[in-house]
Formats: structure tokens, C-alpha cells, sequence
């Protein structure tokens, strides 16, 4: 059989958008199973809300030349951000390798990369919901506001939050390979939290920053994560296309770092648990 | 429930033999030491930067000075440490026991369910925390010109304390309400992302979040106020209102956690 005419390759194309929509709606499904847990999740990051309220009570905000609109908008997009920007791989993929549920994933004609690559935009589908009722009760607290959302940094700002998830998810799905090696690998979660909440714009903005952290945080993806992305949604003057051609470097050595280490990983793998 | 001497001697005794086999398990993983240290000082550098920031220019916080504001986050440091070593390991088994059915065996031991759930296991890797949070306290007392060995030393280990407590029951509250919902170990983590608010001195908060960070969730009482206490300027109301919180949340959870078990049927069999 040839596989490279081009009634083959449109038939293997075929399939395989078939297999990912069937992975995506199961996971959906099996994700709307457990929606109060997913609600619950939702509320956990309500970290740049809590922040946005201790930064809109200090005047040192001026000195960057940011006004109050400016700042909420900041914030409520970085809430948007971290809401579609959750991974939790390292955990679920922990679990299936001790448990050694890896095992019968890997016989099937699939990378597992995409099941955990579906699950998690599946829960990110069943969020929508929950975060737009939380912005809707941000909206009745604070009634004053003024907010000025363009639909085209609106549009630009779900490319780049999805890019940022990308960016994310690679991180922690190379860290996860660890697994191979050590049990307790989830542990490192723990250490990537740190810079992601620090130098990312998470909790306070970049632009706040001393020059030379924030030249510093530049140069890791970390900013790329939140600080971007949320500057695109609030609309805020910067230079949009060098940031996307600096995430996308970022995005296309993850790439190649993660199937390197996942090669690497799977020799290592020895079906514990089973 | 009064208990005699040799009950008691018992009842610690259990304790103690617990917390030492469970100290020889986490030993076994010995990297975790390292990686937890390294979690702890560079989120306390990171969480004293960001702190900083709201300085620059000679601004202040909600009105407190830097050394100040540094014993609000010493606090919340400790109050961190704490949580690793007793609430993290302890309570969120609370929630699998419920779920595979093995709280049955809890209940049939001849020891007090709240608190062999509660004290069962014991976490070394929080002690970074707690001693962090011991330094950074006494350097901003130092700064601030606290006077360290007077009356106030009682009221604020009286503060520290009952902040403990507090934190303690709405913790178990929390992993209690598992015998209606099973699946709430995320609870867990709303809550430790809504307490991250302990960091900052309560006056830095808008109003309407100054009373639900009072009354609803009592955040002020877990870091503000002990804080106060060790700087000697607690008034007298606020003391008195977080020791009625204490009792009161301790009151709550013992008896929520009785009203629950009737509740409890048992998984899986």
C-alpha cells in the first residue's frame, strides 16, 4: 500500500481529526462530570483579583504612569489568563506512571502527549461557564466601571492566551518526563510555581518592577505567560508582533526539547505498578 | 469531655509514637527536603520583592511601615509552615478515607476520631517555613523598636496561638464537609489561595473585602492582628474578639464534625 498518494494522506488526515474529536469530547464529557470540582478550581484563581484590590488602593501605581481603568483591565485579563493557562500534567501523569496506567496508553496508536493535551482543554471549555459568572459578579460589585475591551485586542488576546497555554503545558509536560526516573517528580511543581508567580506579571505588573528584574523576567518565557497575553486583552500599547515572534521561538524549542525528552523518557519507562 | 492523668499520658504518648513513624516514612524521601527548602526561601524572596514594591517612592501599605508589614508576612509564613506539617497531610486524608470507605477503621479505634485525623501524620518539610517565619518576625519587631520581654510577649503568643486554632478548624471544617461531597480536596486549595490575601496587612484592602476578611473568612485574625500583638499595638477589642473567634470556630468544628458522622454510611461496602 502506498501511503504517500494524496487520496492516502487526505484518508490518515481524515482519521486523525476524527480520533482527536472523539478524544476531545470524551474528555469534555468526563470533565462535565465533575463541574463543581472544576468550579471550585475557577475560584482558586482568584489570586489577580485579590491583587488588583490591594494595587488599586496604592497611589505607587501613577508612578508608571498607569490610571485605575488601566490597572482593571490588567488584572481581569490576567484572570482570564490564568484561567485558561491551568496545567496540572504533572500530577495526572505522575499518578498514571506509578499506577502504571501509562502501560496500555502507550500501546495504542496514539501519543499519549494528546490525551493529556485534550483533558486539559476540555476543562478548559467546561471554565467558561463558571469564569464568566465571576466576572459578571466583579461587574455588580464594582458598578462604577468603566472598562474599553477592542474586539481586535480581544481577538489577537485568545490567540496569544492559547499560546500561552501551549507555552505552559510544554514546560510541565517536559518537566513531567522526570517521572520516568524519580516517583516523587511532582514535587517540582512546586519549584516552577515560584518563577511562574513571580516574574510572570501574576501579581503584580512587570512594569513595577526594578529594570533589571524585568529585563531579566524577559528573558525567560515567564512574562509570555500572563504579563503578555493580558496586555493584548487590556489593549495597552506594545509591540504586539515582537512579542508573538518571541513566544513562538519559545514554543518551537519546547517543542523540540519535549519530543526529544519524551524519545529519552519512554526507554526509561519501566511499567511500574503493573 | 474531661480526661484524667493516665489518659492523657496515654493520649500523648499515641501522638508521639505517630508523628515518629511518620517521620521515618518521609525521610525516605530524602531530595523533597531540598526541594521544599528551595520552595520556601525563594517564595519568601519573591513574596518580600513584591512587597517592596508598594514601598518604592515612600508609599506604605494600608499604614504600615516596612518593618511592620514584614511581620504581617513572618505570620503568614509561619501560618504556612504549619499547614505542611499538620493540615496539608492530615486533613486532605480525611477526604480519601471517606472516599475508599477507611474511616470506618478511624472511628472503631479507641481514640477520638477529630483528633487521630487531625494529628495522625506529621510533616517535616514545613520547619523551613515556621523558622522563616520566626526570623523574619523578630527582624521586624527589631526594626520597629518592639519592646520584645514585657506584658505584650503573653498576648501575642495568645494571638499566634489562636491564630493556630483558627486556622486549624476551618481547615478540618472544610475536609468535614467531605462526608456530604466526597470529592472536596480541592476545597483545600481554594482555601490556600484565598488565605495568600494573610500576606498583606489587612488596611491594604478596600473596604467591602476589610469585613469579609473579618467576618466571612477571618483572614485578620490569622495574620493581622497577631501581628499587631507582637508589635504591642493590639487594642483590646481586637484581642477580645479574636479569642471569641477562637473558641467559637473550635466549637464549630467539633461539633460539625459530630453532626457529620451521623451522616456518614460508609463507602464501598
Amino acid at each position: 500500500m502506498n501511503y504517500f498518494t494524496p487520496n492516502a494522506l487526505l484518508n490518515n488526515l481524515k482519521r486523525k481529526c476524527l480520533v482527536y474529536k472523539v478524544l476531545l469530547f470524551t474528555q469534555y464529557a468526563l470533565m462535565l462530570e465533575y463541574r463543581a470540582e472544576i468550579a471550585l478550581w475557577v475560584i482558586s484563581g482568584l489570586l489577580p483579583l485579590i491583587m488588583l484590590s490591594i494595587w488599586s488602593q496604592s497611589y505607587i501605581i501613577t508612578s508608571i504612569g498607569w490610571n485605575n481603568r488601566m490597572l482593571v483591565q490588567y488584572f481581569l485579563s490576567a484572570f482570564i489568563v490564568r484561567q485558561f493557562t491551568a496545567v496540572w500534567v504533572m500530577i495526572t501523569f505522575e499518578q498514571d506512571n506509578l499506577e502504571g496506567k501509562l502501560s496500555p496508553f502507550l500501546l495504542q496508536p496514539l501519543t499519549p502527549f494528546w490525551r493529556y493535551f485534550s483533558s486539559h482543554i476540555a476543562e478548559q471549555m467546561t471554565r467558561i461557564p463558571f469564569v464568566i459568572f465571576i466576572l459578571f459578579v466583579f461587574y455588580l460589585i464594582n458598578p462604577g466601571l468603566h472598562l474599553d475591551f477592542g474586539i481586535y485586542s480581544i481577538v489577537l488576546g485568545l490567540i496569544s492566551i492559547f499560546f500561552a497555554f501551549l507555552l505552559r503545558f510544554l514546560i510541565h509536560w517536559i518537566f513531567a518526563m522526570v517521572c520516568f526516573w524519580s516517583d516523587r517528580a511532582s514535587a517540582i511543581e512546586r519549584l516552577l510555581l515560584i518563577p511562574y508567580t513571580f516574574l510572570s506579571g501574576l501579581v503584580a505588573p512587570l512594569d513595577i518592577y526594578p529594570t533589571a528584574i524585568r529585563k531579566f523576567a524577559y528573558h525567560t518565557p515567564y512574562p509570555y505567560l500572563v504579563d503578555f497575553p493580558s496586555k493584548v486583552i487590556s489593549g495597552q500599547n506594545i509591540n504586539i508582533s515582537s512579542g508573538f515572534t518571541s513566544i513562538s521561538i519559545w514554543l518551537f524549542s519546547l517543542i523540540v526539547i519535549s519530543i526529544m525528552a519524551w524519545k529519552i523518557g519512554v526507554k526509561h519507562y519501566s511499567g511500574m505498578g503493573t | 469531655m474531661l480526661l484524667n492523668a493516665s489518659e492523657m499520658s496515654r493520649l500523648v504518648r499515641t501522638i508521639l509514637s505517630f508523628w515518629s513513624t511518620s517521620l521515618a516514612t518521609e525521610f525516605e524521601y530524602k531530595l523533597n527536603f531540598l526541594i521544599e527548602l528551595i520552595s520556601t526561601i525563594g517564595n519568601l524572596i519573591g513574596s518580600i520583592f513584591i512587597l517592596s514594591l508598594f514601598y518604592n517612592d515612600g508609599h506604605t501599605l494600608g499604614g504600615w511601615t516596612w518593618s511592620s508589614a514584614l511581620v504581617v508576612l513572618g505570620m503568614y509564613t509561619i501560618l504556612e509552615g504549619f499547614t505542611t506539617i499538620f493540615l496539608q497531610p492530615n486533613l486532605s486524608r480525611i477526604v480519601r478515607h471517606v472516599q475508599n470507605g477507611t474511616l470506618d477503621f478511624v472511628l472503631l479505634k479507641p481514640v477520638s476520631s477529630q483528633l487521630w485525623l487531625s494529628f495522625r501524620l506529621f510533616s517535616p518539610w514545613g520547619f523551613p517555613s515556621l523558622l522563616c517565619g520566626v526570623c523574619l518576625i523578630i527582624y521586624g519587631s527589631i526594626k520597629n523598636e518592639t519592646q520584645f520581654f514585657s506584658s505584650s510577649f503573653l498576648i501575642s503568643s495568645l494571638l499566634v496561638f489562636s491564630s493556630l486554632i483558627i486556622l486549624y478548624n476551618i481547615w478540618f471544617m472544610l475536609a468535614t464537609t467531605s462526608i456530604w461531597f466526597v470529592k472536596v480536596w480541592n476545597v483545600n486549595e481554594v482555601l490556600r489561595s484565598t488565605l495568600v490575601a494573610g500576606r498583606y496587612p489587612i488596611s491594604a484592602y478596600p473596604p467591602i473585602l476589610r469585613v469579609i476578611f473579618t467576618f466571612v473568612l477571618p483572614i485578620a485574625f490569622l495574620t493581622t492582628i497577631p501581628a499587631q500583638g507582637i508589635l504591642g499595638i493590639a487594642s483590646i477589642d481586637w484581642i477580645i474578639g479574636a479569642l471569641s473567634i477562637t473558641l467559637f470556630s473550635l466549637f464549630c468544628s467539633i461539633n460539625l464534625w459530630r453532626y457529620a458522622l451521623r451522616f456518614y454510611t460508609s463507602a464501598s461496602s
